[in-house]
């Protein structure tokens, strides 16, 4: 046994759980089908079917016109990143029941690599997913550049953390899948639906952009909503918080959402 | 401290809410030795498997691996103990190689030392050939050895071993004893491993016997079985409640019904079995007589058998 030190009981742990995530995610094509596939269905069935009907509230006044198959690009990149998270934290529970996590839980590593293992495995996935995705956008009309890909990399990676750590707090107690499949339908869909990515805030009644305003996700959306239009400007149509403020509204949650799971990992030993 | 025991516990408590899993347990292990933890399934081998591995905190009492407290090292701990799970702990979408990488990472150990040392325990249990194979591929006995593998890759000073016969056939149980032994003479190893098997416990130097959370006995196999007097004899016949009956008030034994045969222990058991023959002629259908087993000795402590429940599930 070495000594030890950071490295041996914090970055190596880590290391190695992480990629035990991509390897594993990369044998199980299934995987692949659900996460990429579904929101690019869901986006082009509801794209297209709601794009007569939708108009952006305002639009008339500046002379913007956005079709719904843009409107909803970044929310659907969105998506991508929170069913990935999700499948890749269900697999904690899958961990439990197999055995695997024993093993983990009995090794000198620090609680937190278990946690960084899993969260930026999960994201990892997430991001990658996202990207492919985001090779659709000159075919949307979105505007590409350089700076706006940096800029949606960057954004994607803080909400794939996020959105992984408050997969990984849900999954972490649970023994069962179907307990995480409630939680899911009840709590991970609707924040998805009320963040901005299906209909923005400002068409919504009263009590809805209530909602709106408090989910963080709605901030994530906002923030990469912006990110892709970096460069080209204008794009976000309806009143969305600033940039600024989208991005340290994501900052805040992935860090909060790790220290909530290091902290409920350290309580069980 | 090399003189501490490897294992250690003292007035080792715990309780699962209201249940009493374990009582009060003062159990210690030598450097270098080989224990057997001993007793039916629910009896609480499997909380002192977990307490000794730091899966669990105790309700009470302290414990001690290879010199570092459970509750305060739990890291230290961790450290030196290597466990074999009764549970598959491998993921089966890896290869042997990459568990045995995963798990060398997770304990610190990278690069070509940790290469070497895991192709150095594949080949030692078979599994050279295997070792670029997804775990999925393995039958359960060559999985088994995977987990044993894994459990030693870094060098443990202590190996906590949970039912590790389970899965396996009975030439690889021997040959599990058998490495154990080269273990232990070879490197100072030390081996403390649950079982509710008689023979497996029969081939460690200590035995400890656990029932309804209770430490009941402990010694060397040969001692505790010394403390059954000379023999076990076994009668089969048409009436053994009245049999077992009669045969106490005539001779100066202790007799006992079980699996509707009359059981006496007896020193020199061959000596009485001309006397109980003639004393209920006609009576009496066979008698067998028989060195004494760990199960014996189990059934003399605790008026039950070992195998009562044969349920599975422990706690």
């Amino acid at each position: 046994m070495p000594k030890r030190s950071l490295r041996t009981t914090f970055v190596l742990p880590v290391l190695s759980l992480w990629r035990r995530e991509v390897v594993r995610f990369v044998r199980q094509r299934s995987r692949l089908v659900g996460a990429l596939a579904t929101p690019i269905v869901f986006w082009v069935l509801i794209g297209s079917g709601l794009r007569n009907s939708f108009r952006l509230t305002g639009a008339e006044a500046t002379g913007e016109s956005m079709d719904y198959l843009e409107y909803a690009f970044p929310g659907t990149m969105a998506m991508i990143v929170l069913f990935t998270a999700i499948f890749a934290t269900i697999s904690i529970i899958e961990d439990r029941r197999e055995g695997f996590l024993q093993a983990v839980i009995a090794a000198p590593v620090r609680r937190s690599a278990i946690v960084c293992g899993k969260v930026l495995g999960s994201a990892t996935l997430a991001v990658v997913q996202a990207l492919l995705f985001l090779l659709l956008a000159p075919l949307t009309g979105v505007p590409l550049t350089v700076g706006s890909f940096a800029a949606v990399l960057g954004v994607l990676v803080i909400v794939a953390i996020g959105l992984s750590a408050l997969g990984f707090l849900i999954a972490w107690p649970m023994d069962s899948t179907q307990g995480f499949h409630a939680i899911m339908n009840l709590v991970l869909l609707p924040m998805w639906m009320l963040s901005g990515a299906f209909f923005p805030a400002s068409g919504a009644s009263n009590w809805l952009a209530w909602i709106m305003a408090i989910n963080p996700l709605t901030y994530g959306v906002a923030a990469l909503r912006q990110a892709v239009y970096l460069d080209a400007g204008g794009g976000a149509g309806a009143a969305l918080p600033s940039f600024q403020m989208a991005l340290t509204v994501s900052v805040g949650f992935a860090v909060l959402m790790v220290a909530l799971s290091a902290k409920v990992v350290s309580s069980k030993g | 401290m090399p003189d501490d025991p490897a294992v250690q516990t003292t007035a080792l408590t715990h309780r699962y809410g209201e249940r009493l899993a374990l009582d009060h347990v003062d159990l210690k292990a030598k450097r270098g030795s080989i224990l057997a933890l001993l007793g039916p399934n629910g009896g609480g081998k499997t909380t002192l498997f977990k307490i000794l591995t730091t899966l669990l905190v105790p309700s009470e009492g302290t414990a001690s691996v290879a010199g570092f407290d459970v509750r305060r090292d739990r890291d230290a701990v961790r450290g030196s103990v290597g466990i074999v799970f009764q549970k598959p702990s491998l993921d089966d979408k890896l290869s042997v190689i990459e568990n045995m990488q995963n798990q060398g990472n997770l304990y610190g150990m990278s690069g070509k030392g940790l290469r070497s040392r895991s192709m150095e325990l594949l080949e030692r249990f078979g599994l050279g050939d295997r070792a670029g194979d997804r775990v999925a591929t393995l039958s359960g006995g060559l999985q088994r050895r995977v987990e044993l593998a894994k459990g030693l890759l870094h060098r443990p000073d202590v190996l906590i071993l949970d039912e590790p016969s389970t899965g396996l056939d009975p030439g690889a149980r021997a040959g599990l004893m058998d490495y154990l032994q080269e273990l232990r003479d070879r490197d100072g190893v030390t081996s403390l491993l649950t079982t509710h098997l008689m023979d497996e416990a029969d081939r460690c130097d200590q035995v400890a016997i656990l029932d309804e959370g209770r430490l009941i006995a402990t010694g060397t196999p040969a001692s505790l079985k010394g403390t059954i007097g000379g023999d076990v004899l076994t009668v089969r016949c048409d009436d053994p409640v009245l049999l077992s009956q009669k045969a106490s008030d005539r001779f100066d034994v202790s007799t006992k019904v079980l699996d509707g045969a009359v059981r006496i222990e007896r020193d020199r058991g061959h000596e009485f079995v001309p006397d109980l023959i003639e004393a209920f002629p006609g009576e009496i259908n066979s008698v067998t007589v028989g060195r004494p087993t760990l199960d014996d000795v189990f059934l003399h402590l605790t008026g039950h058998r070992l195998w009562d429940n044969g349920t599975d599930d422990d706690s």
